[in-house]
Formats: C-alpha cells, structure tokens, sequence
C-alpha cells in the first residue's frame, strides 16, 4: 500500500518524502480534530460517576 | 502482496490507536482547560456583581472553586453543577440533589482522574486532615478529609445525606470525592470523605 503511494508521488525523493509527511501530518490532524473528538465519548474508559439507582430523584443515573 | 498490505494495515491501525490513546490523555485536556477558563470567567464575573440570585446553578455551569493545597498552590478547578458525561468533561461535578457546599447533608463531587486534565489525578495521595477548600460566592469553606474507601461503581450510597447510611437524617456538614479507580480503568471507584472544619466570609461577600 505504503510502496504504491510512494510510486505515485512526483518527483525526486526529497519532494516525496516531503509530500508523504505532509499528508501523514494531515491525516493525524484530521483524526485528532475531527475523528478523536467524535470517538471519544463513545470509548470512554474513565467512569469517576458512582451510579446505580440513583441517590436521589435529580441524581443522574448515567456513568461520567 | 496481500500479506504483505494487511501487515501494514494492521501496523496502520496500531499507530492511529497509539495516536488515540495520546489524545485521550492529554488531547482531552485542552477541551477541559479551555472549558475551565471560561467558567472561571464567568463564576468571577457573576460574584463580582452585586445583585445576589437565589436562583439555582443550572446545569453545566460553574458551582463553586475548588482548592486543595496537597496537590500543589496552583490546584484549582471550577466545580460543575451535574455529572454527566458532558458535564465532567469540562471538570469536577457536583452531583445535583446532593447538599451544596456548606449546607448540613453530603457535598458531592465527582471528577476525573484520568483523560479531560484529570483533575482529581491525585486525590489518592491525601491524608486524613487535609484540607479541601471550596470558595462560593460568599463563603469559603475548608473541608478536612477524614477518610478514604474504594467501592464498587454501583456504591451509590456514598452520596447519600449520611454516607453509607441512606434513608438516616444528615446533622454533620460533609463533603464526598468519587473518581475512578485504579487510574485508567472504571473497574471501582476511589470515594475521599471530608467533613466541615471551618467557614470563612470572603472579602467580596458585601457585593458592593
């Protein structure tokens, strides 16, 4: 895949890699802004919140 | 040269899940840090004015300030009214329903201990006498932790009035930490116990 990419990038070797780091620093971007921020809350593995029945009727019953 | 395409697919996938766990622990405070700021500015401006509102904190906003000098003179976190997920990413929560600070009853706050600034990374390190200071508008109150106990997530009876006794009418002023337990996992919880030890008037209590 990667020896594909680098086939089809113009030029001499330091525009390639100079083209291939950026568009790894753009594809981080995008997950890091974009993809991350989306995930998360759905991949959340730190739950400070005691939850249960909740302790009283406005307490919220769904984990932080 | 499919083998070879899925080997770097999968190390493709290793390094982005690399990058996720980066932004998990650290990406994720920038969010609460910028949240922070704000609701500090804004807790700030609304004691600054003179007009007091009996009007309740609405959910999502700054309650109170949070201090404890254990964990070093720059700790300070504003103190969310609720604990939703939403909520607790912009910092500690106070469980709605539960005693506000100062009040007879159980002041319970809920933080993170890891991911979103982490704010009570290291509240395991305190000890019996600590002091925990909360600043409201008028008031500020030092709490000094009397204990400590991990429980099961489901423990909600740590946030009754009387904890662990639910249903028993509260006279003692107390103040409750729950965060996670142990660090990077939801397994159980870690529960700081505090009680009131002293209350002070702020300076800026006369609002003019």
């Amino acid at each position: 895949m990667y020896a594909w990419i680098w086939r089809r990038l113009p030029g001499g070797w330091r525009t390639r890699a100079g083209i291939a780091l950026a568009l790894v620093l753009v594809f981080a971007a995008v997950l890091w802004y974009a993809v991350f921020p989306w995930l998360e809350p759905k991949a959340q593995f730190d739950h400070g919140v005691v939850n249960g029945t909740p302790a009283s009727p406005t307490a919220p019953a769904s984990p932080g | 040269m499919v083998i070879r395409g899925l080997g770097e697919l999968c190390i493709t996938a290793g390094l982005i899940l690399l990058l996720f766990v980066t932004y998990e622990l650290w990406g994720t405070g920038r969010y609460t840090e910028q949240q922070q700021s704000r609701l500090g500015d804004e807790l700030a401006k609304s004691w600054r004015s003179p007009r007091v509102t009996t009007e309740k904190v609405k959910l999502g906003k700054g309650l109170a300030m949070i201090r404890i000098p254990r964990l070093g003179p720059k700790y300070r976190f504003v103190v969310i009214e609720g604990v939703d997920v939403a909520d607790l990413r912009k910092g500690p929560g106070h469980y709605p329903g539960t005693a506000l600070p100062g009040q007879v009853g159980n002041f319970v706050v809920s933080g993170h201990r890891t991911t979103y600034s982490a704010p009570f990374n290291r509240v395991g390190e305190l000890r019996a006498g600590d002091e925990i200071l909360i600043d409201t508008r008028a008031e500020q109150f030092r709490y000094r932790v009397t204990g400590r106990k991990i429980v099961k997530p489901t423990a909600v009876d740590v946030t009754a009035p009387v904890p662990e006794h639910p249903g028993r009418k509260p006279t003692e002023r107390l103040l409750t930490l729950t965060t996670c337990h142990p660090k990077y996992s939801a397994a159980e919880r870690m529960i700081i116990f505090a009680e009131l030890a002293a209350e002070t008037r702020r300076a800026a209590a006369t609002g003019k």
